[in-house]
């Protein structure tokens, strides 16, 4: 139990914590939206995140991308990454609930069902970017193909922002890339959080979680609801690929499994179904692994993690804020 | 809602059908065949059709390794039955039953074993011959007791949580099952692994008999022994007083409490169960491996787990059995185009699901389920 270290650089830590719980939290939003209307856990959700991270350095790998290039051009690539990012990963969202959930939604098949499918399309995604697109564009010369020259490895991309320090409060250092994570996270979480609570868009959705019938009558058209909030969670994740690019630089077919997981537990802990949730879930999911991996050592970071879930889970049986995508500030 | 209008509609599945001229049949006749298939089952490894039973493997000249795609088929039936009993029977999600079956596979490896640290503490400890381990019965015994220690150590924080959660925790404990595996290299090597782990001949040796490394039919004829007991058993409990308590839960947990059925002390008893089923699966797994460490019980293979009780209809153990066969065997069988074959099998597991929602042999009261599910979302189509 190493205290000293913690108390010592408790600042440090929380920092940490923070910037690595603002990515969990982005992806978490996929599940909880999700999961609040349709009451469904979209386990496909992870390999919606890893589309994100070979979209947006497809994205780079295209534009030609150096290593630490000029501000303009980060800011660009940046730019364009996000919106890339967001689009492959919410188109891919889209896809996965049109062939995969759909028709199973038209047979009011069990929840139990809904998961083997995503499982199935989970295998698919992660075969079509390790072996698939390998097989067909590894060779092929271009200059994207470079991203699938090495089928089931780990790539690493070139670095946009070199981390620096951006300020130091005490002994606590805060990088550029922490920051612009932890804000533009926020940032995100916001405008969702307004969308839904303030828009008509997110009345919509708001009335189809609460009484999918009702919500019916009222002209609420049901398809367009879940379709929305698909490409809503799916946008957010490709905003995580995006600052996960960033701040890591490395992506792989199987990258989405682990983060999927982090990023589900955490909508547990604050509440799955509840946007708010998600937000205090990840951050505090991210604290309690980076503090965990400090007070013990860092191969015991996942099992601290679920340990917290399941004691969190036995005191606040509905997650650390409940459940309710609904019922939040109707 | 519909249940005469569903009773009297022709639409009954081919499966069904099958399964209701086979009950029509007269007691002698049924178990004629029944006997005559599990002769078959004993005879299956000796089976030799080029192409569908004759798996060409590097490990021998010439050789077939038929006998043991088997063993693993028999081993993951041994797992779809127990996950059964979980899953289909009491109605938990349990994704990280993995774990049960690495606490028995660790159970025979670090008492059977001559070099896990465990049995070199025991020897230590009490001045025995660098020799001595654990006999393979005993540490099945040991290993059984473990698993339904843990399952009941599980279930007793988690199992008040609802189906979702439950999920995730579920998931979550195979996943530390694994980690403690790895990082408490004090007891269990870590990711150098356990070697020389036991069968029922003792220590793996060239001199083995029977149950050698090379001939592998001796262990799928134990693993399906195990797999017909298993199935006795599990069909008597689901019979009985606790399979209708089960029954009375998955269905609706209020009703049955107010009914005066304990559902925590059911849902409970289904996890120990299960949990010791596949603790059986894993010792079996690890004695013929003679080899484990904690890359073998990934998240992954814990969400196949599922999956074979899922697509193959879960509730049924035909149906649980033969999605846990197609499961391993079919992945085995393409492993000639091996880069594609993960690829159709997602594809696959997608289109079973969609065509066949309620699995491939579902169980009688599930199928009836579903078609009530199906025409009341036709009835009313705002229903999510």
């Amino acid at each position: 139990m190493n205290f000293d270290e913690l108390i010592g650089q408790f600042g440090q830590h929380t920092v940490n914590g923070l910037s690595k719980g603002a990515i969990y939290a982005l992806i978490a939003l996929g599940y909880t939206l999700v999961y609040g209307v349709l009451r469904l856990i979209n386990f496909a959700h992870s390999e919606v995140f890893m589309v994100g991270t070979f979209a947006v350095f497809g994205t780079w790998t295209a534009m030609g991308l150096q290593n630490n290039p000029p501000l303009g051009t980060a800011i660009i690539a940046l730019v364009v990454g996000l919106i890339v990012g967001a689009v492959a990963s919410g188109g891919t969202a889209l896809a996965i609930e049109r062939v995969a959930y759909r028709p199973l939604r038209k047979k009011n098949a069990p929840p139990l069902v809904f998961l083997i499918t995503a499982i199935g399309v989970s295998l698919v995604l992660v075969e079509v970017f390790g072996v698939l697109l390998p097989k067909l564009f590894g060779d092929s010369g271009f200059t994207m193909s470079t991203l699938f020259s090495r089928p089931r490895q780990l790539l690493g991309m070139p670095t946009v922002l070199e981390h620096k320090n951006l300020f130091t409060i005490g002994d606590t250092s805060v990088t550029n890339v922490q920051a612009i994570v932890f804000v533009s996270a926020m940032l995100m979480m916001f405008a969702l959080d307004r969308f839904i609570n303030k828009t008509r868009y997110g009345r919509g959705v708001r009335a189809v979680a609460q009484n999918p019938e009702t919500a019916a009558l009222m002209g609420v058209n049901q398809e367009r609801v879940i379709m929305l909030i698909f490409v809503l969670g799916g946008a957010m994740a490709g905003a995580a690929a995006l600052l996960w690019n960033m701040r890591f630089g490395v992506t792989q077919n199987t990258i989405g499994f682990v983060l999927g997981l982090k990023a589900f537990t955490a909508a547990v802990l604050g509440g799955i179904g509840n946007l708010r949730g998600a937000l205090v879930g990840g951050l505090f999911l991210g604290l309690v692994e980076v503090y965990g991996a400090t007070l013990f050592s860092s191969q015991w970071e996942d099992v601290i993690a679920f340990v917290v879930l399941v004691v969190v889970l036995m005191f606040r049986p509905t997650g650390l804020l409940g459940e309710s995508l609904g019922r939040a500030r109707a | 809602m519909s249940q005469s209008v569903n009773a009297t509609a022709p639409h009954v599945g081919r499966m069904e059908a099958v399964g209701d001229r086979w009950r029509a049949l007269p007691k002698w006749q049924r178990s004629l065949g029944f006997v005559a298939f599990v002769a078959f089952l004993y005879y299956l490894p000796l089976l030799g059709i080029p192409g569908l039973t004759w798996f060409r493997t590097d490990y021998i000249q010439g050789g077939s390794s038929w006998a043991g795609t088997l063993f693993t088929c028999a081993i993951y039936v041994l797992v779809a039955i127990g996950l059964n009993v979980v899953i289909g029977l009491a109605g938990l999600l349990d994704l990280g039953y993995i774990g049960f079956f690495a606490i028995g596979a660790y159970g025979v490896g670090l008492f059977g074993s001559v070099n896990s640290p465990v049995v070199k503490a025991i020897q230590e400890r009490f001045d025995l011959p660098a020799t001595w381990a654990v006999g393979w019965a005993i540490c099945l015994f040991i290993a059984i007791t473990l698993a339904m220690v843990s399952g009941v150590l599980l279930g007793w924080p988690t199992l008040r949580l609802r189906g979702d959660y439950l999920a995730i925790v579920t998931l979550g404990f195979g996943e530390i099952i694994r980690i403690v595996a790895k990082n408490v290299t004090t007891v269990t090597n870590g990711n150098a692994g356990i070697s020389a782990i036991p069968g029922p001949e003792g220590p793996p040796s060239a001199t083995n008999t029977v149950f050698g490394l090379i001939d592998l039919k001796p262990w799928y004829w134990l693993a399906i022994t195990f797999v017909l007991i298993m199935v006795f058993f599990v069909r008597r409990l689901e019979h009985s007083r606790v399979g209708r308590a089960w029954l009375a839960v998955r269905e609706d947990e209020d009703a049955a409490a107010v009914m005066g059925v304990n559902p925590f002390k059911f849902k409970l008893w289904a996890f120990a169960i299960g949990a010791a089923l596949g603790g059986v699966a894993g010792v079996l797994f690890a004695s013929r491996q003679a080899f484990i460490d904690p890359t073998k019980f990934d998240p992954m293979t814990s969400i196949l787990f599922v999956a074979m009780v899922v697509v193959g209809g879960s509730g049924n153990m035909m149906g649980v059995s033969l999605g846990a066969f197609l499961l391993v065997y079919l992945p085995e069988r393409f492993r000639g185009v091996a880069d594609y074959r993960f690829l159709a099998f997602g594809v696959a597991m997608v289109l079973v699901m969609i065509l066949r929602p309620q699995g491939l042999i579902p169980s009688r009261r599930r199928a009836r389920e579903l078609k009530d599910r199906a025409a009341e979302a036709e009835e009313a189509p705002a229903h999510v």
